[in-house]
């Protein structure tokens, strides 16, 4: 039976390296291809502003950078189709923009602005788009595996031939969630393609160190998940396996682990001293950048101009400044939206949401027994925060639905449905 | 009205939300075939068949991850954990995911999932199957925290579980399963944050969560008959949201107030409700607010044993006598 065959057993193309790594040379058409090129220009340069800001603390918290894994991401992406569903991790920024996520409120989130794509809630590990079906970052380490076989799981239940390709890193393959997901993955025959980013270490220790077995697209086959490797520097090879990974999920309902093979140039985060791996390392990686691999392989068939590439990487740039501005410019949450989201308020629950603790309503005086209905209490109250007896329940929903002049709509982030 | 037990009550309740709602599902470990380790969806497999009633791994985390991401996309499944402790190792999906997405994502995504499963002791299941963990569920802002101490309620709370979008933890337990009562067929749901004054009274306040509740209501007749005291007994039915106010409002009239639960007493539903009481109506309380717990312990195996470690309706009476010491 055809779904029963791993990957490896189906045999490899002419381009297959000593690494089991699969490799491509073959060229799209001019304009996909310069698309390709353009989504890596714009992720780099999104990361490696973000960085800056980071220096500058605009951007707070952790800052995971996916710099080098370009092609990896931008593969990928490229090759699903816009109603497949697409989840990731906290390293995630290039995955929203290669879904199409727009730069402006993605850098907005990292500034924890009202602005951003999460409304400043999530920060740089949790964006989010749901008109884009990208199911969002998440920052617990193979916390998202679960979700996509859910994802995947509501495809198969609707009938619906859409996929879920769900990125992870080579650390969660170590997580309980792994070999959970994978079974149950394999078991219901789940429509999701795993897309393991192998970028050689689960934050600061080397796969040889965190892995018994290294070669990671081996990891799920005794779970039923058959693997393959790619390299993950090529963008071209990702495309292609990612192609027939996802048409083996679509049509044979078979789930699959592509295993990406790359590198990220940064640190874990924005704030590692790498004290874990040489510099003469990075640099090895580093001749193999994904983009300039690229950009090469564009210019060698007579796609790309030297000059071309130049204006390609200016608009990305561009891309980049305006983000920057929009991110700036956007206002902070106000204080009062606290509360906004922590539940949906439905027909079904009235009466207390949530509680805040640090400024109890004042008690009912004896001889005062309005009193609570005063004060600081009763703003919190009625911005939906803590003491929302039924009746303010009532009053908040119709302040939400029936005012235009909702502080929420003025909001809005943009890109957000 | 119908004379149903309570595992015949959700039974039911799961059934008319799939019946009217093609997005509701249930899965679990052995819910199909098995029909249920407290066989409460006996018989679903066979009406709704393999699709729609789902036999899983013992992977607790993951299909709780699952029913999120189901949920995310609009779907509203119903995950059965068998225990209240197998619950833990899904505290990761429940937590990080489940009460958090809505709002991490700045209000795109929705939970619709309910997770249910049952707590409590008296079944001699040692210490990892019959704690009381409500606490630990009522501690998370996003979720909503579901308590059911009749069938009546289980029906009713259920079909509002299913029914809202938020995820909610709905907690049963093992020792009210067997339990008899009356339930309306093909009811409408009941509203979550609505608590029931199951003994009117005008000398002290109990207030019973879970199985306690029934506890509370026996205690009540003794006090009564023995000594005179009326109990005004109040079951909160949900957590989250909590009725406050109506347990406010009966502690402003009876002036006293008893907080009966089975789980541990450092941080548990008592401690918290405490506070919340006595910050709203301390000029009302003519004396210490009460707690009976269970006792500060794993729970034992032993039947003297456990039966120790649980309140029972001469622990409820002591503490409302203990109200009225200064009288």
């Amino acid at each position: 039976m055809a779904t029963q065959r791993t990957a490896q057993q189906k045999g490899r193309r002419s381009g297959q390296q000593a690494d089991g790594a699969r490799r491509s040379p073959k060229l799209p058409d001019k304009g996909p291809a310069l698309a390709l090129l353009d989504k890596m220009l714009l992720i780099r340069h999104f990361e490696e502003r973000a960085q800056e800001m980071y220096m500058k603390a605009k951007v707070g918290g952790f800052l995971h950078l996916a710099v080098g894994e370009e092609a990896t991401i931008v593969g990928t992406v490229s090759v699903m189709r816009d109603d497949d569903y697409l989840i990731s991790t906290y390293r995630e920024h290039g995955q929203a923009l290669a879904r199409g996520t727009d730069a402006k409120p993605i850098m907005a989130e990292l500034f924890g602005r009202e602005t951003g794509t999460s409304r400043g809630r999530g920060g740089s590990m949790h964006l989010f788009d749901a008109a884009r079906r990208f199911m969002g970052g998440y920052g617990i380490v193979g916390g998202n595996l679960p979700l996509a076989a859910g994802l995947a799981l509501a495809s198969d239940y609707r009938q619906e031939d859409s996929v879920t390709v769900c990125m992870l890193g080579d650390g969660a393959s170590n997580q309980g969630t792994f070999g959970e997901t994978m079974n149950i993955a394999a078991l219901w025959k789940l429509p999701v393609v795993f897309v393991v980013v192998n970028n050689q270490y689960g934050m600061g220790t080397a796969i040889h160190r965190h892995s018994a077995v290294t070669d990671l697209s081996k990891k799920a086959e005794c779970m039923g998940v058959p693997g393959e490797r790619v390299d993950g520097m090529d963008v071209l090879a990702v495309r292609e396996v990612l192609a027939e990974h996802l048409r083996m999920a679509r049509e044979e309902r078979q789930p699959t682990l592509v295993e990406a093979l790359t590198y990220r140039f940064r640190g874990h985060s924005a704030a590692d001293p790498e004290v874990y791996r040489t510099k003469e390392e990075v640099a090895q990686w580093r001749e193999r950048d994904p983009i300039l691999a690229y950009a090469k392989l564009l210019q060698e068939a007579d796609v790309l101009t030297e000059d071309e590439l130049a204006e390609h990487d200016r608009r990305a740039i561009e891309i980049v400044d305006e983000a920057v501005r929009f991110a700036d410019e956007g206002p902070e949450p106000a204080l009062e939206s606290l509360y906004d989201n922590v539940y949906v308020l439905g027909d079904q629950v009235q009466g207390w949401y949530s509680v805040d603790e640090r400024t109890p309503e004042p008690h009912r005086g004896e001889d005062e027994p309005e009193i609570g209905k005063q004060g600081v209490a009763q703003e919190l109250a009625e911005a939906g925060a803590a003491y929302a007896g039924a009746g303010d329940v009532q009053k908040r929903r119709r302040t939400r639905e029936g005012d235009p002049e909702r502080p929420e709509d003025e909001a809005a982030p943009e890109g957000a449905s | 009205m119908a004379v149903m037990r309570y595992r015949e009550a959700l039974n039911a309740a799961m059934r008319e939300e799939m019946r009217a709602d093609e997005a509701v599902f249930l899965m679990g470990e052995d819910v199909g075939v098995f029909q249920g380790a407290f066989k409460v969806s006996e018989g679903m497999l066979d009406e709704f068949g393999e699709q729609r009633v789902r036999d899983t791994p013992i992977s607790e985390n993951t299909i709780v991850g699952m029913g999120v991401g189901a949920a995310m996309t609009g779907l509203r499944p119903i995950v059965e954990i068998m225990t209240v402790n197998f619950a833990l190792l899904a505290m990761d999906q429940i937590i990080n995911s489940a009460a958090h997405i809505h709002y991490m994502f700045g209000g795109q995504a929705k939970v619709p999932l309910v997770v249910r499963f049952p707590q409590g002791g008296g079944h001699q299941l040692g210490p990892t199957h019959s704690h009381t963990m409500e606490a630990m569920f009522l501690h998370v802002p996003g979720l909503l925290v579901a308590v059911p101490s009749t069938p009546a309620d289980a029906k009713g709370l259920l079909k509002a579980a299913i029914r809202d979008d938020n995820p909610v933890i709905y907690i049963e337990h093992e020792s009210l399963y067997g339990m008899r009562g009356e339930v309306p067929e093909n009811g409408a749901p009941m509203r979550f944050g609505e608590a029931a004054i199951r003994r009117q009274g005008s000398d002290v306040t109990i207030v019973g969560v879970s199985r306690m509740a029934i506890t509370a209501q026996r205690a009540a007749e003794p006090l009564a008959s023995q000594h005179e005291i009326e109990a005004e007994v109040i079951d909160p039915r949900t957590l989250r949201p909590l009725d406050l106010d109506t347990i406010i409002d009966s502690v402003r009239k009876t002036n006293r107030c008893v907080i009966v639960e089975e789980g541990w007493p450092h941080g548990g539903v008592g401690a918290n409700l405490a506070a919340l009481v006595q910050e709203q109506a301390f000029d009302f309380l003519d004396a210490p607010i009460q707690r009976v717990t269970g006792a500060d312990v794993p729970m034992p195996y032993s039947k003297a044993l456990e039966q120790s470690a649980i309140p029972h309706e001469e622990h409820v009476v002591k503490a409302a006598l203990a109200t009225f010491r200064d009288v």
